[in-house]
């Protein structure tokens, strides 16, 4: 089994990622209807650091990717399959970028500065404006609604592409296991 | 001219000697004026502010030793920058505004204290809880009005501003940097003057 594998850098940047993003997205879920608390402006700034750091992370996966193409596809793959591998992940590619970002304008808009780690201030780009931060709230969320489908898609295939069609596309992501 | 024009120009005379003499500014202007302030919630910089409040000024730069200065401000309409906020912070463990409607500052001195600046002291009430407070602001004359600017830092667990959870400082910092911004007017001063030459 020599397949075309990622590179030990991509599958790192996947799963460090991926597992970043599920953690931020419950905390997102849980802390938005809690009622004000001093554990609430912890979530929520715990949440906004996550944030940062993912989309830091998801800009040096960009870089990478690009610099280091991903392994082809099985030939086994329909046509129709592989266009719809193709589009999921540029969507979620668009979303890991899209969905800090509006998180962080909408800090802004509703006059919350993010402060990493509660130490460096990112500048806000948006002066406060309540309206306005109640739209990107929203859109926040619908981006989010989004990304959870999309994931369920994608973790969905990649366990169908591992126990039913028996094939390397969830093997080539996973880490090495030297035997 | 009559003796009794005289007079009366010999009067008016007085009146505007009196009137340039002292110089105090007493009108507030409430619509310019402005108190604000800034928490930090887990190192972030929160803008608040309370719209609603009254004053009484009397100061004369040539002689700040006689000001005076009373605030009294509404708490129940602070804005503490967002609902969230401001639904919490009229709660009992913050201002408990239902028991302490107004936080109130009287000034007991008031000194000079370098080019343009100056010096106030007097108790501070919040929450039922008094603390000397001291302020140091800048004065400037703009036409009739007189703008004081200052500000001071307030340490919320002196007054029990914030108590339960709230006590722990490590979300929402004890320093609470309070600003102001009084604008009065010149308005009354002639008359008082005018009164005394009598």
């Amino acid at each position: 089994m020599n397949a075309p594998r990622y590179t030990g850098v991509a599958i790192g940047l996947h799963w460090l990622i991926g597992l970043a993003i599920l953690v931020s997205l419950s905390v997102g879920l849980y802390m938005v209807d809690l009622s004000l608390s001093p554990t609430k402006l912890r979530l929520y700034s715990w949440h906004k650091w996550a944030g940062v750091t993912i989309f830091s992370l998801v800009l040096i996966r960009c870089i990478w990717r690009i610099t280091h193409p991903a392994p082809p596809l099985p030939e086994s793959m329909p046509l129709w399959q592989r266009v719809v591998a193709e589009g999921t992940h540029y969507v979620l590619y668009a979303l890991m970028i899209a969905i800090p970002l509006t998180g962080w304008l909408m800090s802004s808009a509703k006059g919350f500065q993010t402060v990493y780690f509660g130490v460096l201030p990112i500048p806000d780009l948006l002066n406060k404006n309540t309206e306005l931060g109640e739209t990107l709230n929203l859109v926040h969320r619908y981006l989010n609604y989004l990304m959870i489908a999309i994931i369920g898609a994608h973790i969905g295939a990649a366990l169908k592409h591992h126990f039913i069609d028996k094939d390397d596309i969830l093997r080539r992501m996973l880490p090495t296991v030297r035997r | 001219m009559t003796n009794r024009s005289h007079i009366f120009i010999a009067a008016a005379l007085a009146f505007v000697a009196n009137a340039t003499q002292a110089i105090e500014y007493n009108a507030v202007q409430a619509d310019k004026s402005a108190i604000t302030f800034t928490s930090k919630q887990m190192g972030v910089p929160v803008q608040g502010r309370f719209p609603k409040f009254s004053a009484r000024v009397a100061f004369d730069p040539a002689k700040p030793d006689a000001a005076k200065v009373e605030i009294s401000i509404d708490l129940a309409a602070i804005d503490a920058g967002s609902k969230d906020a401001n639904d919490e912070v009229v709660g009992k463990q913050w201002f408990n505004v239902k028991v302490f409607p107004t936080a109130s500052f009287t000034s007991s001195t008031v000194k000079a204290a370098g080019a343009g600046r100056y010096e106030v002291t007097g108790p501070l009430t919040i929450k039922g809880k008094s603390s000397p407070l001291t302020a140091s602001f800048g004065f400037k004359a703009e036409g009739d009005n007189g703008i004081f600017d200052g500000g001071f830092t307030l340490k919320r667990i002196d007054f029990a501003i914030g108590e339960g959870p709230w006590a722990d400082l490590s979300t929402v910092a004890n320093e609470i940097q309070v600003n102001f911004r009084v604008v009065a007017a010149a308005a009354a001063v002639a008359t008082a003057s005018a009164t005394k030459s009598k």
